[in-house]
């Protein structure tokens, strides 16, 4: 097991930088997720860590001991890929056993670890099975075990469920947590799917365009989001936005936007105007037009059976979604209604996407504020 | 699918086929008949249609004939030690240009154009350098002090058969190295990732990953390589015509055929040589269980 620190790594591919200057302080046993928008250079910066890329500039240190110029093969790093990079001339028993071959370990020891491995993953009835007679899943346990048998300081996990369908997805979601609590071994995990990251990190790293947006946990994340980009990327569905302008009214500062969205900003409110505010679907409210901050046409609803999303049209380039706590009668879809929430669930960004923590946002009277 | 439909679907396919199955017909099964047939007569060139069956007699005379053995002797060298060669060669020019060297782009053009040339430009374009006494190659080695007088490279009975395989591999290693890069970049860079991450030394990596995943490709370029080299006529023939250091099958069936007229014995040869073609196809494909492997 080994702590992992990244101090002011980046990298270019020719003139195209891919990664600026990250740092990032992994500690020992921790699972963290790495995730962001395709392109965002998660993989690379994973990569980078695994010692497969060699970053242009910074430092990698794995246990506290500078390890950048060292080769992968010595890092103490285990690697799993999208694509199970499972050898394919190579039976299931030798494929989770192919790394112990060349340390010099009796040939029962090997098949004494292998045995072992498989059968924590449930693949000891496949060994003499090739890959391409295995399933995804199978795929996948074959290739988590033959990272498994080497007893790696750190694990690293590159969209490791992103090839096999949404049951399985789940299935081996569960498997990779209940992995981590047995092994305690610090586990880095990229993925471009936040719920995948929301459930299994300690600590959720979100990357955007090379750059860190936000280091924190599932929880903070979510409730506390320090950028527009972290907002709208956690959560699912996604928070809802809408521009907005601020200027002075007869009974103080005040942001307007559309559907007669006026929302009154007290004497504390920050030197920072607000550009944009945002709104997550469950702490919204379908009520009547006249009750509502914000006029809006309910246009769709879908019915998942467990949960109801409704889509109201707020102005023509805008339309908000809403969780419904039960399908709203029929008539009323297509017709005018309202939208109401809580002060305290507005989320406030500055031109720059930056979230405005003070700003100012007054309470209307009688409302209930969220837990 | 209703019956009728799939009887309107194969009468279809085979309206495709029709014209393919005429062409092979015409220039492939026609002529291998005329051939075959040919070999149980005694016709002349000069003559064709004056013939009697005679059995298997060219054949008996083809194998009775002690320049014959010389041709498949020096056949079977050729072949064995040129494929060999290219073959090693070509394995390593493409782990070479497979790797993400600068200007590879260019080399692997650039590697290309020996396979370009045709035979015959290649072949006196050798033997003009390989000349005795106005050759570059003399030139050259007397200049370093290497030798004191020219070598007759190709007139020489003990290096001609040298230089055959030396030009044969000149020419034909871009073939070699074309196919096996093909295979090479076939594999997904991913398992050479994870063999590095597992710690496996690269002379591992290459014995247990790169050469087992590159053997239906190996065995696919020696396979056409086998073949062509087994009925390889062009080559020796415009360097040494019927020089018997390195007469091969293909040479020997000409020289019946055509230099003697022969048309019955040269038939039986031509027969010979494609048994032996495919005797040895035969076998490379079973060997290296190529028709499995591909499929996987």
């Amino acid at each position: 097991m080994a702590s992992v620190s990244l101090q002011s790594v980046s990298k270019n591919f020719g003139t195209h930088a891919v990664i600026h200057a990250v740092d990032l302080q992994i500690e020992d046993g921790e699972f963290v997720v790495f995730v962001g928008p395709s392109g965002c250079g998660k993989s690379t910066l994973l990569r980078i860590v695994a010692g497969l890329v060699a970053p242009s500039n910074g430092v990698v240190a794995i246990g506290g001991e500078d390890v950048t110029e060292v080769p992968a093969s010595r890092r103490g790093v285990a690697f799993v890929f999208q694509s199970y990079a499972l050898y394919p001339h190579m039976s299931v028993a030798r494929n989770i056993g192919f790394a112990l071959e060349t340390l010099g370990l009796a040939k029962d020891v090997v098949n004494q670890k292998v045995l072992a491995v498989a059968r924590m993953l449930k693949v000891d009835h496949l060994m003499d099975r090739r890959p391409r007679e295995l399933s995804g899943g199978q795929r996948q346990r074959v290739a988590i075990g033959r990272a498994l048998v080497r007893q790696p300081e750190i694990f690293l996990f590159d969209e490791p469920l992103s090839n096999l369908d949404s049951d399985l997805r789940m299935e081996m979601r569960l498997e990779i947590a209940r992995l981590h609590k047995d092994v305690k071994t610090t586990m880095i995990y990229v993925t471009h799917d936040q719920s995948e990251a929301m459930t299994l990190a300690d600590r959720i790293v979100v990357l955007n365009q090379g750059r860190i947006e936000q280091v924190g946990t599932p929880r903070e994340l979510y409730h506390a989001p320090d950028n527009r980009f972290v907002a709208g990327f956690i959560g699912s569905p996604r928070m809802n936005f809408m521009s907005v302008s601020s200027h002075m009214a007869a009974d103080g500062p005040q942001i307007a936007g559309a559907g007669h969205l006026i929302l009154a900003l007290d004497a504390s409110a920050d030197e920072t105007p607000v550009a944009e505010i945002g709104i997550r679907p469950e702490n919204l409210r379908l009520v009547d037009q006249e009750e509502g901050r914000i006029r809006c046409i309910l246009e769709r609803v879908e019915d998942l059976g467990h949960e109801h999303f409704g889509y109201c049209r707020i102005s023509d380039d805008t339309v908000w979604v809403i969780r419904l706590p039960q399908a709203p009668l029929p008539d009323r879809i297509g017709k005018p209604a309202g939208l109401d929430f809580p002060a305290s669930a507005v989320f406030a960004f500055a031109a720059d996407g930056r979230r405005i923590l003070s700003a100012g946002l007054k309470d209307q009277a009688g409302e209930a504020s969220l837990p | 699918m209703s019956a009728k439909l799939a009887r309107r679907d194969h009468r279809a396919a085979w309206l495709f086929l029709l014209p393919v199955t005429a062409v092979i017909l015409l220039v492939a099964v026609w002529p291998l008949a005329r051939t075959f047939y040919f070999s149980f007569t005694n016709a002349y060139l000069d003559d064709p249609s004056a013939y009697s069956i005679v059995g298997f007699d060219n054949f008996i005379e083809v194998v009775t004939d002690h320049s014959w053995w010389i041709a498949v002797k020096n056949t079977l060298v050729f072949t064995v030690i040129s494929v060999a060669i290219e073959t090693v060669l070509g394995l390593a020019i493409a782990l070479l240009l497979n790797s993400a060297i600068p200007g590879r782009g260019l080399a692997r053009a650039a590697i290309l154009v020996p396979w370009a040339i045709p035979v015959v430009v290649a072949t006196k374009m050798w033997e003009w350098m390989l000349n005795d006494q106005f050759g570059v190659i003399n030139k050259i080695l007397s200049g370093l002090g290497l030798v004191d007088h020219g070598i007759a490279w190709t007139a020489s009975s003990s290096l001609i058969m040298g230089v055959v395989i030396f030009v044969d591999v000149w020419m034909t290693t871009p073939f070699m190295v074309l196919l096996i890069l093909a295979g090479l970049q076939l594999i997904s860079p991913e398992i050479f990732e994870a063999a590095e991450v597992d710690g496996i030394p690269a002379w591992k990596r290459f014995w247990s990953i790169t050469l087992p995943m590159l053997r239906p490709a190996i065995g696919v370029a020696v396979l056409f390589r086998v073949l062509d080299a087994l009925r390889m006529f062009d080559l020796a023939y415009v360097l040494a015509a019927s020089n018997e250091n390195v007469m091969t099958v293909s040479i020997y069936a000409r020289d019946r055929l055509i230099s003697f007229q022969e048309l019955g014995v040269g038939s039986a040869a031509s027969t010979w040589v494609f048994l032996l073609v495919a005797l040895v196809a035969i076998i490379i494909i079973g060997v290296l269980r190529l028709d499995r492997a591909t499929g996987a």
